[in-house]
């Protein structure tokens, strides 16, 4: 009965009961997000500029000191040799592993797509890595690269024995800064173990791409004549660009921050030819209490992740709309 | 028709070696962590052991257990919360939306992609003057905060498939805002809450920065103490797999029993529903 009358009463004063109604749910739903977004706004925002300060600060010893420094933290880092390591390090990471998981992921989830048998056995072996902690990769894979045994006892067949993440040549280097620019071979190592544990990460994007891709748009590219590999290189691979920006983005933010990995596998390497920017600040700030420094290598990290992820977010958050 | 047979095979050989290549770890962890210690060498690395020995997982989980018990404290509590806060954001962000509304989700949603080096030293302020520092609470505490942006996204996007007439008819038959949630959505986000729970699961046991920086001794989680046991003395590599097998185990086992929900958690982290 009551139900029927507030339906009357609905369609007969309709614009004035519906706004009144909707004012105070829409007060109760303002009220269910603003605790987590307060949060948010003091614990991301407010602590990210928190550490800003700290980073213009001289808290540079255990007992804080908050007196301003300007930009000398900074200016330090930027001269110093392990930092223009740690940035040399990092580019060469980012682009190695984003490279290889982008194009791992394609391939394989390309013949797995082919109704292949076994798929799922495949699919589960290539996923499995993604389940598991850096720090358990790192701790499996400083076994399997250790120079003296591991892989290199397979290479000795081939009568090569490289020196993985102990190798301290820098390939085709020049000076730059204090260091010398290249690619230091021991990152490879460290490419290697992330890209055994992130390549499930492409697979499940591009697997899930394919699967969305119509069967009849490559039918109609048989009958035009077009070979398998044409199809993939002109119908499928653009069609897929969205998930490949998304993936570059999601491994690029993992990669400029990565730390868990590197300090469970190798840790800085000599001549820090494994460091990057997260194992400084840690050690820096938490070992060294080097606070400001450390706040400095944060918010340089911070600025390199937001370069990929602020366009991303507001493109994205603009065509949801 | 032969050369379709040979790409056949040529496909099912890579297929094959890439699979090896990804299961080499696994051989390695399981054949070592089952060896005795003098059988544990360089050299031998490869070798099947000649007798099944369990001493080492009994070692490792003597030193591991206090931490993996902390582990537990520690996801169980923080995946919860987490979740739930996530589906009520998500319920807002998707079904009560206002003006404004996108944005203060699009400010949320960086919070899920920041290094977070960057919040680490007023972190540990904080949670110092509030007697948080050091303790399962505290990892408890910012898991929660640093979690809400991927929980909240999820759940918006798992929402978005809930039909919008489903909640417009609940209105007009005279249903609330929390009615709605409770009797309506709540019911149907049963696979959005495993599907968010494993991923929280997974990453919260998984994590190591906040970890090693916020606890120091009795209350470090599992992983802090598996990289600790690698660290320390005269490495024992079968100690150490059998370490590395216990702490991953829970994820693993995760994985293996709900690994469809734990690809599709893979799937929405990406921002694009």
């Amino acid at each position: 009965m009551d139900q029927k009358i507030n339906i009357n009463k609905q369609v007969d004063i309709q614009p004035k009961k519906k706004k009144k109604r909707v004012t105070s749910d829409q007060l109760l739903a303002v009220g269910f997000l603003l605790p987590s977004f307060i949060l948010l706004l003091i614990f991301v925002y407010g602590f990210i500029g928190w550490t800003g300060w700290v980073s213009l600060s001289n808290w540079n010893t255990l007992v804080p000191d908050f007196s301003f420094a300007g930009l000398k933290n900074y200016i330090y880092l930027f001269g110093d040799y392990r930092f223009q390591a740690d940035l040399r390090n990092t580019i060469f990471f980012t682009i190695l592993f984003i490279g290889l998981v982008i194009v791992m992921g394609l391939l394989l989830s390309a013949l797995i797509d082919q109704k292949i048998k076994g798929e799922t056995f495949f699919r589960n072996v290539f996923l499995f890595p993604m389940a598991l902690s850096f720090v358990v990769t790192g701790v499996v894979w400083q076994w399997l690269l250790n120079p003296s045994t591991g892989f290199n006892q397979f290479l000795e067949v081939f009568g090569i024995q490289p020196k993985w993440y102990t190798d301290t040549t820098i390939l085709a280097g020049f000076e730059w800064g204090s260091i010398e620019f290249g690619l230091p071979v021991a990152i490879i190592a460290v490419v290697i173990a992330a890209v055994w544990q992130m390549t499930g990460f492409s697979l499940a994007m591009y697997l899930a791409g394919l699967r969305g891709i119509p069967e009849e748009l490559r039918e109609a590219a048989r009958i035009d004549g077009a070979s398998e590999f044409q199809i993939y290189r002109k119908v499928i691979l653009p069609m897929l660009t969205p998930i490949t920006v998304s993936v570059v983005i999601i491994m690029a933010h993992i990669s400029l921050k990565i730390f868990d990995l590197i300090y469970a596998m190798t840790g800085s390497g000599a001549n820090f030819v494994t460091d990057v920017p997260g194992v400084y600040m840690f050690e820096t700030t938490f070992r060294g209490n080097y606070y400001a420094n450390g706040s400095a290598i944060a918010i340089i990290m911070l600025l390199l992740v937001a370069v990929f992820i602020v366009p991303y977010l507001l493109t994205n958050r603009r065509g949801d709309n | 028709m032969a050369t379709i047979n040979i790409t056949k095979i040529l496909k099912y050989i890579f297929l094959s070696v890439m699979a090896l290549f990804f299961l080499t770890p696994v051989y390695v962890i399981i054949v070592t962590s089952l060896k005795p210690l003098d059988e544990v060498s360089l050299a031998e690395m490869w070798t099947l052991p000649s007798t099944i020995d369990f001493t080492s997982y009994t070692q490792a989980f003597t030193e591991l257990a206090p931490n993996f018990m902390n582990s537990i404290y520690l996801v169980v509590p923080a995946t919860l919360i987490s979740a739930l806060l996530g589906a009520m954001n998500g319920y807002v962000l998707s079904k009560w939306r206002f003006k404004g509304s996108e944005v203060i989700f699009t400010v949320m949603l960086f919070g899920m992609f920041i290094p977070y080096q960057s919040i680490l030293i007023p972190l540990i302020q904080f949670l110092r003057s509030i007697d948080l520092y050091n303790s399962i609470a505290g990892l408890i505490f910012t898991h929660v905060v640093y979690g809400l942006p991927i929980t909240t996204l999820m759940f918006r996007n798992f929402y978005a498939n809930i039909p919008d007439s489903m909640i417009e008819s609940a209105k007009i038959d005279g249903a609330n805002f929390l009615s709605i949630f409770r009797r309506i959505i709540i019911p149907l986000s049963i696979s959005g809450f495993v599907v968010v729970a494993i991923w929280q699961f997974t990453n919260i046991w998984n994590e190591f920065l906040f970890a090693v920086t916020i606890t120091n001794s009795g209350s470090q989680p599992v992983m802090v103490a598996l990289q600790n046991l690698s660290g320390s003395q005269i490495v024992q590599w079968n100690v150490q797999m059998a370490g590395a097998l216990i702490a991953a185990m829970p994820t693993l086992l995760v994985y293996i029993i709900l690994g469809k929900y734990f690809v599709r958690g893979l799937l929405a982290g990406s921002v694009k529903g």
